[in-house]
Parts: C-alpha cells; structure tokens; sequence
C-alpha cells in the first residue's frame, strides 16, 4: 500500500506542470478568455502531440490508454495552470461518457477522433431546473431527433459534437445538424465558456448504453476536483509568495499571525482536497465499494474548500487582490463554476447521505449504478 | 499510488482480523461507568493479550518486542481494530510517542531496557512537557537538573500530564544549560515515577475526570543512562516526539470516530423528531453527510501523511494539519451529536434518561480540549506558517 505518487506518475505531473507553463502562461490565458471560446486551435495541437487528448482512451481508439490517477494528475495540472478552452469538458467530460456508454463502432467514430486531438466535444446535461441529476431530466428524442434545451453546457460553441443526456438515452450530435442553435451564457468562469444549446428536431445518434453514464460522471467529477486542487495551489502559492514580499509597519505581512493562520487554512484546505481527489481517483480506478461515496466525499470538500481558498488568498492580499490585475479572481471565477458544476456540495452531502445515512446497500457501487441508469430510462 | 494491499499485507490483514475476531473483548462499552482505575486496568490486559499474541508494535523492531513489519502494516492494524470494534489501547502515549523517540534518539540499552515493556503494557508511560510558564512556548522550560556524579537532580512542576496517576515512567524535558539561549540547553530524561521525589497531584477538567495531573519534583535522582539523546540537545528530541504526536498519534483515533459516526446513523436512524426518524430531516442529513465525509478525508490524510513517513524515515511539519483536522472535526462532530439530541444531548453518565449512558455529555465537554492538548491549533497553524509556507516566524 502506498499513497505516494509512482515513478511515473510523478514524471507525468511535472512534464505536465513545464508543459502547461510553456505552452499557457497567464498572459495566454488572459489573452483565450478574451476571445468569444477561449479556444486556440495551435494550443490544442500541442495538447494532442502530447498525448493528453487521449490519456485515459484505450489504445485500440488511439489513446494512451492511462487510469484515473494520471488523469487527475493531468488535470491538477491544468488547473493550476488555469488552462482555458475545452479540455475537460472534451477529454474528462465527454470522452468519459463515450468511453463508458459508446459501442466499439461509435467509439471509433467519436472516441478515437477526441483522443487523435481532430476533434473538441462536451456533455449536454444541465437543464432548466439546474439540476445535475440525471433523474431530473426532460429533454427526450422522438424518432431519433431531439427537441428541448440544455443549459450551462461547457465551450459548446468549439464542439464538433456535442454528447447529450436526455430521458431515453445518450446521444451524439453532430455540431452541423439540422436544427442545433447555440447561444453563449455570460458565465463567470472566463476561460472556460458555458451555452445554451437549443434542439428542435435536431438528428442524434443514440449511444449503445446508459449504464455506464454513473461511473463515467464520476471519472469527471474526480477529474473537475482535480483541475479545482490545482488552482486552490496556485492561489495558496500566489498567496505566500506576496505575504513574504508585501511589507506594512516596516514588516513582511506574513510575519503577523492573523496573515498566517489565513495560509495556514489554505494549506489545510488544499492539501486535504487533494486526498480526498487522489483517493476518490484510485477508488474508481479500482472500482472499490466506496468509490461512489469517495467521489461525493472529494467533490463536496472541494467545492466548499475551493471557494474558501479563493477567500483567503484574497484577503490577504488586500486591495490588489480585489483589482481586475491580480490573476487571483481568474481562480475564483473558476473555483464558483466548477463548485456548482456536476454538484455542489449540498448535492454531494445529499448523495452522500443515501449511501451512509439510508444505508441503502450503503457503499454498493453496482446497486447505485443500477439505480441511477433505472431513474434515466424510465 | 496503489492502496492494494501487497500479498503480505493481506496475509498480515487476514491473520488479525482471524485473531481479533476471536479474542477482542465485545463488552468494552458497557463499562462507561466503573471507575476510570478499573477501564485502566480492563485496557491494561486487552493490550497485554495483544501483545502475546504479537499484535502490538507492528512495526517496531523485532529485537524489540516488536512485529518488525513495515508502518503500512501498522496502518492496517489500526483498519482492523476499527472494523473489529476493538477497545483502545492502554498505553497510549508509550506507543504512539514515547516507544517511536526511544526507537529513533535512544541508546541499545535504553531500547531493550523500554520497548518491549510498553508493549505489553507491564509500564504505563506519560510525558511530562509542559509548565505552568512553558505551554505554547515550550523552550522556557524551567524544570532544571543539576548533575551530580552520575546522576541529574531534578527540581520543578510540569503540567497538563496525562496519565500520571497510571504511570510507571515519564519522558521528561529538563533544563540542564541555564546559560545559553533557551532551545540550546534542554535535555530529554527518562524517569521512574516511583522514585522518590516525584508528586502526582491530580487536575481536575472540567469534564469531572482527573485525567490530568500535576507533577512535582524535589531532588529526585535520575541516572546519567537515563538521558535520550545528547545532553543540551533535548530540543530536537522533544521536536521529534511533537511530530510523532501529531503526525502518527491520530492513526488510533480512526477506531473512536468511525464508531462515534456509525452510532450516531443508528441514533438518527432510531429517533423520531417532527414525526419522522432524524435520519430523513434534510437539514440533519446534510450534517451527518459532512461528518462522514471529514472522517474520510481525515483517513486520506493520514494514509497520505503515513507513505511519505514510510518513504522518508520521519514524519514532516505538514503533520500538523493531522492535528488541527482530527480537532476541530471531533468538536463539530460533537456538536452535531448535540443537535440530534436535543436536550438529551446534556444528560451526563448515570442519568437514567441519558443516551448511551451520557457518552454524547461525555464527549462534548471532552472535545473542548482537543484543539489545546497536544500543540493549540493556534501553535499549529503557526508551525504550517513557518516551517511549511516558509513564512517569517511570528515571535
């Protein structure tokens, strides 16, 4: 047993840190979020030449063929780097769903094309109600043609297919199709942007299984909890570096204790966050009995921790961290979308609690699965 | 990163749980009331059958008494004692703190003189540190030893000493160097509380309990072999001893929180408030959600903080955020234990209506300590402050 990152593993993270911080400085970030996607064509290259458009796709689609643990690696990278555009939402989003609900013919098709970095793709979920349930949903197909909208959909807009959760199943829809209207939403997460995507009689691909839909949300969530340890480092980072720099009363502020224990709470918060995603990872990698609850259990701290980092860093950093100049609003724009996004904390705390309050064949992954596809057909 | 069990470790996790299906004690719970001497003494021969049966100092050196396993081992020990329900153990301090200094500072002779009696439990260890003017700021220490031949001769007060009233033995922090700057002249001494010159003065907490005690010394005699470490070096010692306190101690309170939490479900689950069980209230299940998760994360840390102990030889500062995260948890925890109750919460042992026999009372008022014993969470903070974010000491 060890908790310890492999050889390897270790080699991934940091090729992964030198790569990001070549490739997608702040000043590239900044300048991606000012555009209308905050998509670079020349940067997804350099993604897919990599690999990392296809770390967890098996081989046979071309990918990597990596776990769940390098993902998150990956991902804890980016979000340190802030990485803007569509990665997660195209390699932990929707290459998930397809992988876990797409046959061997329709993954060749869709999979293999995110994975060879020739195509962007998202996960249409969210509707009116803003519910993350897949239970909750009403969009359904009639014919094999979807009619209904999809809301808080994540840089649709440079999807060349968008992969839709509806009543009666999981479907890809080409981004030319008849019928598809997308509209961006102002969002507060500035590199990565969110749309509404409108469906009328619109032609989709139904993918072979839903079943797989739980399991594959779950390898996002612990993916999103990942990219949202990242960037509570980098807060925590920016925040020492300027408590030891910036000086009142003739002091470096991080002498006072009042600045430090603030550090002190984003060092806890981060690193805590950090276990609980690393755990949640291998759980699913391994597909052990908590995995679920291990999942809700990263998600819920995360969301709620990443926020509060977020608050910290600020205040120690007075009135420049409140200034559109500092890059510390960049992350906590993106720490509140990515708080709500697959679940809040309250939603965590609620699915949590039908594991281990309700007792309900507490910690069976199978039987939550199972429960969860029933809800989607029904 | 592989949390599977190796081969061994499965066959080390199978024997365990075989033995302590078969011998660990089922009625530790039911003893809330006999005095806390009796609980001692109950706890005393549960980790004596331990040790026969060469469960205890998994991974202690064999030479030693000791299993000789590796620490992910004794990880899994403490996995099993939880799953297994099994009563804690009596020699808490000797185990998780004292045997782990002797073992990195001690001498050959200090090793097979101590280890393998704290294992059995046959020495009741405590530790005396702190001062009336030596708390936080533990290098004022006064308690001075002079030497005399081949002996120290200790004079002064430590206080917040647990389990002095069971001790045979004290790790003890002595000024020997009144003349150099404060951190440079303390030793570390192992000493016979049964000596002459030793005082143990029962504290009462505010829990009712004289858990705490108050030792004094008047000329009491300790051997020169008794010094751990070297002499005017016992700052690093007793560092490394804080650090094993805080790095590793929490491994045990796994059994105590897991069990506290499943027994709270059953509770929420068993009690009707606004005519439905609590466990269906959206506000307390949100509450409840939150423990389990903090429990969980909680085991993460401290799975995490363990393989780097087994990769690097020594537990790290970032320890301290075991020590703020098992505190302030076990106070919210108890807090929510409260809510659920209501005004049962309140009812202390031997109340006929009280919960589990006032265990929840109990708890709440114990808790309250927890961010205080053992390094404040303010001192803990500043540790991460200084010695983790390299931020500029404070004082």
């Amino acid at each position: 047993m060890q908790f310890g990152l492999s050889e390897s593993q270790q080699i991934l993270k940091d090729t992964a840190r030198k790569f990001f911080a070549g490739e997608s400085p702040v000043a590239a970030v900044r300048k991606a979020m000012e555009t209308e996607t905050a998509y670079d064509a020349a940067l997804w290259a350099k993604l897919a030449e990599q690999g990392f458009t296809g770390i967890i796709t098996p081989e046979e689609f071309g990918g990597m063929g990596l776990g769940k643990v390098e993902l998150i690696l990956l991902m804890e990278e980016a979000g340190y780097a802030l990485l803007p555009g569509p990665f997660f939402s195209t390699v932990a989003l929707a290459g998930a769903v397809i992988d876990a609900c797409a046959s061997a013919e329709q993954k060749k098709k869709y999979l293999a094309r995110i994975a060879g970095g020739q195509a962007r793709s998202t996960v249409a979920l969210v509707e009116a109600a803003g519910s993350w349930d897949p239970g909750s949903l009403k969009i359904s197909t009639a014919d094999n043609k979807l009619t209904g909208t999809k809301l808080f959909v994540t840089d649709a807009a440079v999807a060349d297919f968008i992969i839709v959760v509806a009543r009666d199943g999981i479907f890809a829809v080409d981004a030319k199709a008849a019928g598809l209207h997308i509209e961006p939403m102002k969002g507060m997460d500035l590199a990565r942007k969110i749309y509404s995507v409108e469906f009328k009689n619109t032609p989709a691909e139904k993918l072979a299984n839903t079943s797989g839909l739980a399991s594959a949300l779950d390898v996002a969530t612990a993916a999103l909890c990942a990219e949202m340890v990242g960037g509570m480092q980098r807060a925590l980072e920016l925040t020492v570096a300027y408590a030891k720099t910036r000086k009142q009363f003739g002091k470096p502020i991080g002498i006072f204790q009042a600045v430090q224990h603030l550090c002190a709470d984003m060092y806890l918060e981060t690193e805590s966050s950090r276990s609980a995603t690393y755990y949640a990872a291998w759980a699913l990698e391994e597909n052990t009995a908590d995995a679920t609850a291990a999942i809700s259990v990263a998600k819920m701290y995360s969301s709620d921790a990443s926020r509060t980092v977020g608050n910290r860093g600020i205040q120690v950093h007075g009135g420049m961290g409140f200034t559109w100049e500092n890059d510390l609003h960049l992350y906590y724009r993106r720490a509140k979308a990515s708080e709500t996004m697959l679940g809040d904390a309250t939603f965590h705390r609620e699915r949590i609690a039908r594991l281990v309050v309700d007792g309900a064949a507490a910690g069976d992954k199978k039987s939550q699965n199972a429960e969860r596809a029933a809800a989607l057909v029904k | 990163m592989d949390l599977n069990l190796s081969p061994e470790e499965i066959k080390f996790r199978d024997e365990l749980r075989t033995w302590l299906a078969a011998n660990a004690p089922k009625d530790w719970d039911e003893r809330r009331e006999e005095s806390m001497e009796s609980r001692f003494e109950y706890l005393k021969r549960w980790q004596r059958k331990l040790y026969e049966g060469g469960w205890a100092g998994i991974s202690w050196p064999k030479e030693y008494g000791g299993r000789g396993a590796s620490l992910m081992e004794q990880v899994v020990f403490w996995q099993e004692m939880a799953l297994a329900s099994a009563p804690p153990l009596a020699n808490v301090l000797g185990l998780g703190i004292i045997g782990p200094t002797i073992i990195a500072f001690g001498t050959e002779a200090q090793k097979k003189r101590y280890l393998a009696k704290i294992l059995s439990a046959e020495e009741i260890w405590c530790q005396g540190f702190s001062e009336p003017d030596a708390g936080s700021d533990l290098a004022n220490v006064r308690c001075e030893a002079k030497l005399e031949g081949d002996h120290y001769i200790v004079n002064g007060q430590k206080v917040w000493n647990s389990y002095g009233w069971a001790a045979d033995w004290c790790e003890l922090v002595v000024r020997t160097d009144p003349d150099v700057p404060k951190h440079k002249g303390m030793t570390v001494l192992l000493v016979d509380m049964k000596s002459p010159g030793v005082e143990v003065r029962p504290l009462r907490q505010m829990t009712g309990e004289t858990e705490f005690n108050e030792l004094f010394f008047h000329d009491l005699r300790v051997p020169v072999a008794n010094v751990v470490g070297k002499v005017n070096e016992g700052w690093g010692v007793a560092m490394g001893t804080l650090m094993h306190e805080r790095g590793t101690f929490g491994a045990g309170l796994q059994i105590t929180y897991r069990r506290n939490m499943e027994r709270l479900i059953d509770l929420a689950r068993s009690t009707q408030r606004n005519g439905r069980p609590i466990a269906e209230d959206p506000v307390m299940r949100q509450k409840l959600a939150q423990c389990y998760a903090e429990i969980e994360i909680m085991r993460c840390n401290q799975m995490r903080a363990f393989s780097r102990i087994s990769a690097t030889g020594v537990p790290g500062p970032e320890g301290s955020i075991q020590k703020i995260f098992w505190s302030e948890l076990n106070q919210r925890f108890q807090q929510i234990a409260q809510e659920l109750l209501g005004p049962y919460g309140q009812l202390e042992a031997g109340d006929p209506h009280a919960v589990d026999n006032g265990m929840w009372a109990y708890g709440y008022l114990r808790t309250r300590g927890n961010t205080i014993e053992a390094g404040t969470s303010e001192i803990q903070r500043n540790i991460i402050g200084h010695f983790v974010l390299g931020l500029p000491k404070s004082y």
